[in-house]
C-alpha cells in the first residue's frame, strides 16, 4: 500500500509538471490553431531568468516577477515579429517558425545564462509531507495548486470576459471576427503573451523540483504537447488531466513494470487512446463541412 | 531550372568561400577539438571547451610551444556521433591539425577514432569508457579514469565498510549505462552482490518509484548511482525525501561542487570516487598533485566564475600531455608527437599521475581516485583512500 | 520527344548532372563526405515529402524508420552473420512492415493528433534501440561492418559519394514518376480534400497507407547508407531531434517539391558547417535563419523561387 501511495505521489508530481506545460499550448491553439513548439522555452526562460536574477542579488519574488514580465514580452515578440508576418502560410510553415524560435531562444539562453543546471528554493520548505508510508514534497502540491488556479482563471477568462469571447471568435473564423470589429491581431498577440506568462509561471514553480538548464525546454515541450493532445487540444481541463495521466502512467510503469521503458509505455498508451478516441479525451470532435 | 542551378552553384561557391575564412594565420601549430558543448552531454563538453581555450591562451601568452603559437580549432558536435565524425573529417582534411584533444563522450569518440587512425594523427580522448583504450589503438589515448576504475574504487570502499549487497540505480544515458555495465562485470570478482537495479532517464524529475522498489528489497545495504548531470542531484534529494537510511554512493560523473548546491542538505554523508581536483584545498602539502590542482582551480574559477569540474580537468590533462609531448619531440610532426605521448612518464595532472606505455594508453591506476564524503556542505577526504 | 524530356525528366537530368559535376569543386574528402550526407538525408526527405507534401500527412517520428534501416545493417552482420546488402533490404522490408502495421490505425487521425501519434511511434522506436543493449550496443551505439559489393569493400567518402548520389537520383526519379502517375494524382486529391477524393471513388485509406509505407522504405534505405558510411551508429539517429530535422528539411525546401527535398537537405547539412565560424552563436543563428526562411520563403525555397520567376514573366 505504501508503495502504491508513493507511486501516486510521484505520478502526481511529474504529472503536475506536464500539466502546467500543457496548459501553455492551450490558449495559443485556441486563438490561432498553431502549436507553439517554443512553449518549452517559455518554461525554461521563466526558471532560468529567475535563477540568474536571484544570483545577481534580486530578492526572489521580484526576480520571479521580472522573469514573468520578460517572458511575456518575448511571447508577444514571437507573435508580432515572427508569426504575424507569416500569416497566411500553411500550418506546417507556422509550426516550423515556432521550432526555429525555440532553437533561437535556446541558443540565446546559453549565451546569456550558462550551460549548467540550476535550482530554486522551494516555496513551502524542503521537508517532505509523510502520509501512509509515502512522502511527497510540498512543492508538488504547489505545482498542482498552480495548475488548478491557472485552469480556473483560463476558464473564467474564456467564459466570462469579452476578450475571452473574442479569442473564441478569432479561432472560429478570423474574417468574421474582424468583420464584427475584433482586432484579431491584438487578440492573438494577447494569447501568445498570456501563454508565455503561463509558461514562465510553470517554470518558476517546477524548477525547485525538476531543476532547470538552457535546454530544459525541449523534453518538457514534447511531454506537454503529448499531454495536451491526449486531453484534447483546446481544452484546458483536458491538458491538466492529460498531464496528470501521463505522469501517473510513467510512475506506475517505472514502479511495477520496467523503469527502462516507462516513457515508451506512456506513449504507447497515448497511441492507443488516440486511436480509439481520435479527438483526445476532452476534445471536441471536429465536424468537417463540405 | 537554369535559375535553380545557378542558385545552387552560387550557394556552393559561397559555402566554400566561407569555409576558407577561418583559415587565417600561418606557422601556427593547429590542434583540433571536437566537443559536445551543447546537447545532452554539455555537462562534459562545456567545461572542457572553456578549459582548452583558457590554457591555449595562457600557453600562447608565454610564447607558445617550440617557439610557435598554438591554434585551437573547436567544433561542437552537440552530442551526435554523426556530427562528430563530420567534424573529425573536417579537422583532418580541411584544417589539417597535427593532433586532437576531444571526444567528450564514448559514442562520439568511437565514431571518430577510425578517422584519426587512418590519418595517423594522435587523438587524446576525454571520454570514460574502457573500450577506448582496451584494445590499444596506436593513435588513441585518453585522460579520464575508466568507469571500471570508478566501480572498483566504490566496491573497495564498500567492502571496507562490510557492505556487500547493493542496489544500482543508473541513468539511461551513455555515461550511466557504461558504468553500470562495468559495475556488473566487476562485482563478482570483488565479492559484491547487486541485488536489484533500476534506471531513470537523464532529464527525469522524480525517481521515487525506482527508489521505493529498491527500499522494499530488505537485503540492500547500500545504493550506487552511476550517472551524470542533474539526475544524481535529484536521486539524492529523493533519497532523503523517502527517508532512506542506507549509504548512498555517487559516481565520478557528479564532478563538481555544484552537485552539493543542487542536492542541498540531502547530500550529507554521500560518498563518491573523485580525483584530487575536487579536494585541492584539503590535500596534504606533500601531495605532488596539490600545486597543479590548486592552480587549475584558481584559474578556472577566475576566468569563468564557475566552480571547477573534473571534466574540465580531463581536458587540461589532455592538453598538457600533448604540449609536453610536443616539447619533448621538439617538433610538430604527428608521428613524433604520438611517440612522445606514449612515453609520458610521471606527468602530474588533475586526474592523477600519468605513466603511459605502448600497452597502456591511459596511464592511471586506482590510486588516482580518492573516496570523498560530503560533510557540512563540502568535500571531505575519507582517510586511507 | 523533346517536349516529353522538357516536362518530365528534366529535373531528374538536372540533378544527375549536378551530382556528376559537383565533385570538380571538391578539394578534399571532407566535401565528399558532406555530399554523401546531403544525398543520404535528401533520400529520406524525398520519402517524407511524399508523405507530408503530397499526401498532406505529418510525421514527427520519421527518424525511427531511419534508425531501423541503420541498425539493420549493424545488427544483421554483427549478430546474425548476414551480408550487409541483404540486411539493407531486410531493414527496408522491416520498416515497410512496421509502417504497414501501424499505419492503418494511425492514419485515421488528423492534423496535430497524427503528429503526436507519429511522435510517439518515433520515440518508441528510439527507446527500444537505446534499451536493448545486447543487440544494439545501447546508448553508446555499435560499430557497423563495411559494405561489400561483389567482393569489393566500399570505403572512403569518394566511393560513397557516387553510390549515394546514384541512389538518390534513382529515388528522385521514382518519386517523380510516382507523383505523375494516377496514384500521385490521387494523393494530391486527398491532400486538397479528403472528402472530395472519397466522393471521386479514391480508396483514401489505402493510398495513405501505401505512401506511408513508401516513405518508411525511403527513410530506411537512407538510414542503412548512413550507418554503412559512418561505420558506426548511435540511437540518436532515430531520435526526436533527427525527426524534427527531417521535417525542417521538407518544409524549408518546399513541401510538395521533390527538388525542394534536395535543397532542404543541402541547407540543413551545409548550414551548421558554415555557422561554426560563429562559435557560441551557432545555435541562435541557426534558429534565426530557420525563422527568416519560413517568414520570407514561406512555401519553401523552391516553390517560392519558382513562383517569383513565374511572376516575373
Amino acid at each position: 500500500m505504501a508503495e502504491l501511495l508513493q507511486f501516486v505521489s510521484s505520478g502526481l508530481t511529474v504529472g503536475a509538471i506536464y500539466a502546467l506545460v500543457a496548459l501553455g499550448f492551450t490558449l495559443i491553439y485556441k486563438a490561432s490553431d498553431i502549436i507553439n513548439f517554443a512553449q518549452g522555452e517559455f518554461v525554461m526562460l521563466g526558471g532560468m531568468t529567475t535563477v540568474f536574477a536571484t544570483l545577481a542579488g534580486v530578492p526572489l519574488p521580484l526576480a520571479a516577477l521580472i522573469a514573468v514580465v520578460v517572458t511575456t514580452a518575448i511571447g508577444f515578440a514571437l507573435h508580432r515579429f515572427a508569426i504575424e508576418p507569416a500569416r497566411g502560410a500553411s500550418p506546417v510553415a507556422l509550426i516550423m517558425i515556432t521550432i526555429g524560435a525555440s532553437i533561437f531562444l535556446r541558443g540565446v539562453a546559453q549565451i546569456i545564462f550558462d550551460r549548467r543546471f540550476h535550482s530554486l528554493p522551494p516555496l513551502l520548505g524542503a521537508d517532505p509531507i509523510r502520509f501512509g508510508g509515502a512522502a511527497i514534497l510540498p512543492q508538488s502540491l504547489v505545482v498542482l495548486a498552480g495548475a488548478t488556479v491557472i485552469v480556473t482563471l483560463l476558464w473564467l477568462f474564456i467564459d466570462r470576459t469579452l476578450l475571452g469571447k473574442a479569442v473564441i471568435a478569432t479561432a472560429a473564423n478570423r474574417l468574421a471576427a474582424r468583420l464584427t470589429g475584433i482586432d484579431t491581431r491584438r487578440v492573438v498577440d494577447f494569447s501568445f503573451a498570456v501563454s508565455a506568462a503561463i509558461g514562465a509561471v510553470a517554470g518558476i514553480l517546477i524548477t525547485p523540483i525538476a531543476l532547470t538548464s538552457y535546454d530544459a525546454g525541449t523534453l518538457l515541450a514534447l511531454k506537454g504537447f503529448a499531454a495536451a493532445m491526449l486531453g484534447g487540444i483546446g481544452s484546458a481541463a483536458g491538458a491538466v488531466i492529460g498531464g496528470l495521466l501521463i505522469g501517473l502512467i510513467e510512475a506506475f510503469a517505472a514502479g511495477y513494470l520496467s523503469s527502462n521503458y516507462k516513457d515508451a509505455v506512456a506513449f504507447l498508451i497515448i497511441l492507443v487512446v488516440l486511436i480509439s478516441i481520435p479527438q483526445g479525451l476532452f476534445g471536441r470532435a471536429k465536424v468537417e463541412r463540405v | 531550372m537554369a535559375a535553380l542551378l545557378r542558385f545552387a552553384a552560387t550557394a556552393a561557391v559561397g559555402f566554400i568561400a566561407l569555409l576558407s575564412v577561418g583559415d587565417r594565420a600561418l606557422a601556427q601549430i593547429k590542434i583540433g577539438s571536437v566537443l559536445s558543448v551543447t546537447g545532452p552531454a554539455s555537462f562534459l563538453g562545456d567545461p572542457e571547451k572553456r578549459t582548452l581555450e583558457i590554457y591555449v591562451d595562457e600557453i600562447n601568452a608565454k610564447g607558445g610551444v617550440n617557439g610557435q603559437k598554438l591554434q585551437l580549432i573547436v567544433y561542437d558536435d552537440a552530442g551526435s556521433a554523426d556530427n562528430a565524425r563530420t567534424f573529425a573529417t573536417r579537422l583532418v582534411e580541411e584544417d589539417k591539425v597535427v593532433a586532437m584533444v576531444g571526444g567528450s563522450t564514448t559514442g562520439t569518440t568511437l565514431a571518430m577514432m577510425q578517422i584519426f587512425e587512418d590519418a595517423n594523427i594522435p587523438f587524446i580522448s576525454l571520454a570514460g569508457a574502457i573500450q577506448i583504450i582496451e584494445p590499444v589503438h596506436r593513435w588513441v589515448f585518453k585522460t579520464p579514469h575508466t568507469d571500471k576504475m570508478a566501480c572498483e574504487k566504490i566496491f573497495a570502499d564498500l567492502k571496507s565498510r562490510a557492505l556487500t549487497t547493493i542496489a544500482l540505480i543508473s541513468g539511461t544515458d551513455a555515461f550511466g549505462k557504461s558504468m553500470r555495465d562495468q559495475c556488473f562485470a566487476v562485482a563478482p570478482k570483488t565479492g559484491i552482490k547487486i541485488a536489484i537495479e533500476e534506471n531513470y532517464g537523464p532529464r527525469d524529475s522524480d525517481m521515487t518509484p525506482q527508489l521505493t522498489n529498491i527500499r522494499n528489497k530488505a537485503e540492500v545495504q547500500a545504493v550506487v548511482n552511476p550517472g551524470f548531470g542533474q539526475g544524481p542531484a535529484i536521486v539524492t534529494r529523493n533519497y532523503r525525501q523517502l527517508g532512506f537510511a542506507v549509504p548512498l554512493y555517487q559516481s565520478h560523473g557528479v564532478a563538481s561542487k555544484q552537485f552539493i548546491e543542487l542536492a542541498g542538505a540531502a547530500a550529507e554523508g554521500v560518498r563518491l570516487p573523485a580525483a584530487a581536483l575536487l579536494i585541492a584545498d584539503k590535500l596534504p602539502s606533500s601531495d605532488p598533485q596539490k600545486p597543479v590542482v590548486e592552480n587549475y582551480s584558481r584559474a578556472y574559477q577566475a576566468k569563468t566564475g564557475q566552480a571547477v569540474s573534473t571534466f574540465g580537468g580531463h581536458a587540461y590533462d589532455g592538453l598538457m600531455i600533448l604540449v609536453e609531448a610536443m616539447q619533448r619531440a621538439k617538433s610538430a610532426d604527428s608521428t613524433k608527437i604520438r611517440d612522445e605521448i606514449e612515453r609520458t612518464k610521471g606527468y602530474v595532472g588533475t586526474g592523477g599521475i600519468v605513466n603511459m606505455s605502448a600497452t597502456d594508453h591511459l596511464g592511471l591506476d586506482l590510486s588516482a581516485f580518492h573516496v570523498l564524503e560530503i560533510e557540512g556542505g563540502d568535500w571531505m577526504l575519507v582517510p586511507g583512500t | 520527344m523533346r517536349a516529353l524530356l522538357q516536362t518530365r525528366l528534366m529535373p531528374a537530368i538536372a540533378v544527375a548532372v549536378l551530382v556528376t559535376i559537383l565533385p570538380l569543386s571538391f578539394s578534399s574528402a571532407y566535401y565528399y563526405r558532406i555530399g554523401v550526407l546531403v544525398f543520404i538525408f535528401a533520400l529520406a526527405v524525398v520519402g517524407l515529402n511524399l508523405l507530408m507534401g503530397f499526401a498532406g500527412q505529418v510525421s514527427l517520428g520519421h527518424a525511427g524508420f531511419l534508425g531501423i534501416g541503420a541498425y539493420s545493417v549493424a545488427i544483421g552482420p554483427v549478430h546474425l552473420g548476414a551480408p550487409s546488402w541483404l540486411c539493407l533490404f531486410g531493414g527496408a522490408v522491416l520498416s515497410g512492415a512496421i509502417a504497414f502495421l501501424v499505419g492503418r490505425p494511425i492514419l485515421r487521425l488528423k492534423g496535430h493528433y497524427l503528429a503526436v501519434a507519429t511522435l510517439g511511434l518515433g520515440l518508441l522506436l528510439a527507446t527500444v534501440l537505446t534499451n536493448e543493449a545486447r543487440w544494439t550496443g545501447g546508448p553508446d551505439g555499435m560499430s557497423v561492418p563495411g559494405l561489400k559489393l561483389f567482393g569489393w569493400s566500399v570505403r572512403g567518402a569518394t566511393a560513397w559519394y557516387w553510390i549515394a548520389g546514384a541512389t538518390f537520383v534513382c529515388g528522385f526519379v521514382l518519386a517523380f514518376n510516382l507523383m505523375e502517375s494516377p496514384t500521385g494524382r490521387a494523393l494530391q486529391a486527398i491532400h486538397d480534400s479528403e472528402i472530395a477524393a472519397l466522393v471521386l471513388g479514391i480508396d483514401v485509406a489505402r493510398k495513405k497507407l501505401a505512401i506511408f509505407v513508401i516513405s518508411a522504405v525511403y527513410a530506411s534505405v537512407a538510414g542503412s547508407f548512413l550507418a554503412l558510411f559512418n561505420g558506426y551508429i548511435t540511437p540518436d539517429a532515430a531520435g526526436f531531434l533527427r525527426s524534427i530535422e527531417l521535417v525542417a528539411m521538407v518544409v524549408l525546401g518546399g513541401m510538395g517539391s521533390i527538388v525542394g527535398s534536395l535543397v532542404g537537405a543541402i541547407v540543413l547539412v551545409v548550414l551548421p558547417q558554415v555557422l561554426t565560424i560563429f562559435h557560441d552563436y551557432e545555435q541562435a543563428l541557426l534558429g534565426l535563419v530557420v525563422m527568416v526562411f519560413m517568414i520570407f520563403l514561406r512555401r519553401g525555397i523552391v516553390p517560392s523561387i519558382a513562383a517569383a520567376f513565374a511572376g516575373r514573366r
